[in-house]
């Protein structure tokens, strides 16, 4: 049976829209699921309903005040700042150098680069904690701003020197025939054109800070530093054995919409940023 | 005193790749010089050295007297227009125009009074906030032009800023650079492999290969006296034509050549004796060989292919060399075909003369070149 194009066109619509559908609840569903269960309580908890059926805001009220996730909210989120500050400033002024200074060397410096990403965390866990512990910072916010910062460096690195390479040359040398100096030409001229890159390279450092557990569990101890993935595995219930399912995914709810915010917002950006080429100019 | 001078100019990428060797060069205020070559003879990498973007590797650049070697670009006052243009993309005209401004310091209103002066030259006003995306190809060549003059630099250098355009637009905006030289009366130097740009908008024309100058003088000149086979044959559209012969008598007032067909030529070109039983190349233009009758005629060829160009033909004929066909231009339309045999006359009076070594034995007609 042969179709004709319309009917073609029809068929292939529906079935990328069929498909998209179905990814679409395959990930979100866990996210809509939380948000469901933290309008709940009690027995409530363990039917399978999948539309809400009450709406019990005392779980939100109890995450944020009673359990004290707002101070770990304000803690990650200035762990995650700082730490996307940072990388920007570094990885902005290295991949100036490693993509447009010619220096001996190079090559090996952005290999090694790329070589530390290749640790599993959990390897370099004690190397880490030695660091930690010999700079001091142990059971504050800068062993977390530390560590995150060093496995942030090399994805933020690679992907601001890919996209520098893509600048033409000219447009550096126009800048130093206006009488730019390096810092101008990096600040004015380069950061501006890379707008979409480093949007997209700030936001996925930011997740990566925001949601990390392992580094935050083993060098913080006290509960006013702690941040916010280990303070959710932290609450606890009425016995040993519950589990407030509904306060903490209230805490999860609360904690994840200011990312899904952000890339809302972004992510025109984050998509430019990635798959962009060179600038006409 | 020159305002630009070069003396020994040397440029070394590594032991075995030098590209400008030993290069001397003065010019004057106010003049346009341009610098021709095919691609690759080093002219982009001498105006970077001019600009201070390349180093220079030995000899001594001086601008207004003042040793500039180490100078910055806009230290060395200095404006450039880039071949791609290289406008900053997240910048609107205004702001692409007013950088340099800002970056020395000056003041708002002494910015703006600039900016708006150099958009007048260029007619650029009703574009002073748009973005360089939304603008045309020869409109983003204006403003990258109103960005080097709005700095009132002291020297322009101009990077084959034309190769972009298409050629409505390439000889529109020759004219606009011829105007603005006239009206600026600044010193620019234009860097271009397009000899007719060369002709049509220089002073003086510097001739490039290889890292050599060839020649330096007015576009007249190096037309009538080239010095030497390559500027005979870069300059003129189509190429001069050689013709291989032989030295049979030189001589001081004359001297006799043979051609491959063995017919003799006497030319009012002077020899020295040593040169005598030399390979030589006649060379003459396309616009001087006479053709007609086979009878009378020097030579007699084959034509390949003719070439209408409404206003002139060109006849290609055959001399055994498939690749480089002598070239007869015939200022009105030709009923000549291609098959035909015709006859062709060398004048003696527009004929040149090369030795073995490609360079120019001294002509003494002092003919001016008619058509």
């Amino acid at each position: 049976m042969k179709l004709t194009r319309r009917q073609r066109h029809i068929t292939h619509q529906t079935l990328i829209y069929a498909a998209a559908a179905l990814v679409s609840v395959i990930c979100v569903f866990p996210f809509y699921n939380a948000i469901l269960t933290s309008l709940r309580t009690g027995q409530e908890l363990f039917l399978t309903n999948y539309l809400p059926t009450s709406f019990h805001w005392e779980n939100y009220v109890n995450a944020l005040m009673v359990n004290g996730i707002a101070r770990s909210l304000l803690n990650s989120f200035i762990v995650a700042s700082v730490t996307v500050g940072i990388c920007l400033l570094v990885s902005i002024t290295a991949a100036f150098a490693l993509a447009r200074i010619k220096f001996k060397g190079r090559k090996y410096i952005l290999f090694t680069i790329l070589c530390v990403s290749m640790f599993p965390q959990v390897a370099v866990l004690s190397g880490m904690f030695e660091l930690v512990r010999f700079l001091g910072l142990y059971d504050s916010l800068g062993a977390l701003i530390l560590s995150y910062t060093t496995f942030s460096l090399p994805f933020t690195v690679w992907v601001l020197t890919t996209f520098m390479k893509s600048l033409p040359v000219e447009l550096e040398e126009a800048a130093i025939v206006d009488g730019a100096g390096l810092w101008v030409i990096i600040s004015r001229i380069f950061a501006p054109i890379m707008g979409p890159s480093l949007v997209t390279t700030g936001l996925l450092a930011f997740i990566g800070a925001w949601n990390e557990f392992m580094f935050a569990l083993t060098f913080i101890i006290s509960n006013e530093q702690r941040t916010v993935p280990v303070a959710i595995g932290m609450l606890q219930g009425a016995s040993q054995f519950e589990l407030p399912w509904g306060n903490i995914m209230a805490a999860s709810v609360v904690v994840t919409l200011p990312i899904i915010v952000m890339v809302l917002i972004f992510q025109k950006r984050i998509v430019s940023g990635l798959t962009s080429g060179a600038v006409k100019g | 005193m020159s305002h630009l001078r070069l003396e020994k100019l040397n440029k070394r990428y590594s032991e075995h790749a030098q590209v400008i060797k030993s290069l001397d060069l003065q010019v004057n205020s106010g003049e346009f010089i341009v610098i021709v070559g095919p691609s690759g003879c080093g002219k982009s990498t001498l105006l970077r050295m001019i600009a201070g973007l390349e180093d220079i590797s030995a000899g001594s650049m001086y601008i207004d007297g003042t040793y500039v070697n180490d100078d910055t670009p806009s230290e060395r006052g200095i404006g450039m227009v880039f071949q791609s243009y290289a406008l900053y993309p997240h910048m609107s005209v205004y702001q692409n125009m007013a950088f340099g401004l800002e970056l020395a310091g000056k003041s708002k209103e002494e910015i703006d009074a600039k900016v708006q002066n150099s958009a007048r030259i260029l007619q650029l006003e009703p574009l002073l906030q748009r973005r360089p995306k939304d603008l045309s190809g020869g409109q983003r060549q204006r403003v990258a032009i109103g960005r080097a003059i709005a700095r009132e630099p002291k020297l322009f250098l101009f990077d084959e800023p034309l190769s972009n355009l298409d050629a409505a637009l390439r000889v529109q905006m020759r004219m606009e650079i011829a105007n603005l030289h006239k009206r600026l009366g600044s010193t620019i130097i234009y860097v271009t492999h397009d000899q007719v740009e060369a002709m049509t908008l220089a002073d003086r024309i510097v001739v490039l290969n290889k890292g050599n100058i060839e020649q330096v003088g007015t576009p007249l000149e190096l037309y009538d006296h080239p010095a030497n086979e390559f500027v005979a044959q870069f300059i003129g559209s189509p190429k001069m034509n050689l013709i291989p012969a032989s030295l049979v008598q030189a001589g001081d007032t004359e001297s006799v050549v043979r051609l491959d067909n063995g017919k003799q030529l006497v030319l009012p070109i002077s020899t020295p004796r040593h040169a005598e039983g030399q390979s030589v190349n006649l060379g003459i233009r396309p616009e001087h060989i006479l053709w007609g009758n086979v009878q009378e005629s020097q030579y007699q060829a084959n034509v390949m292919f003719v070439e209408h160009m409404g206003n002139e033909t060109y006849l290609y004929l055959d001399n055994g060399n498939a690749s480089e066909p002598w070239v007869v231009r015939n200022a009105e339309r030709s009923v000549i075909s291609a098959g035909q045999t015709v006859g062709v006359q060398l004048p003696v009076e527009h004929c040149y003369l090369f030795d073995g070594d490609g360079n120019a034995f001294q002509r003494l007609s002092s003919t001016q070149n008619k058509h």
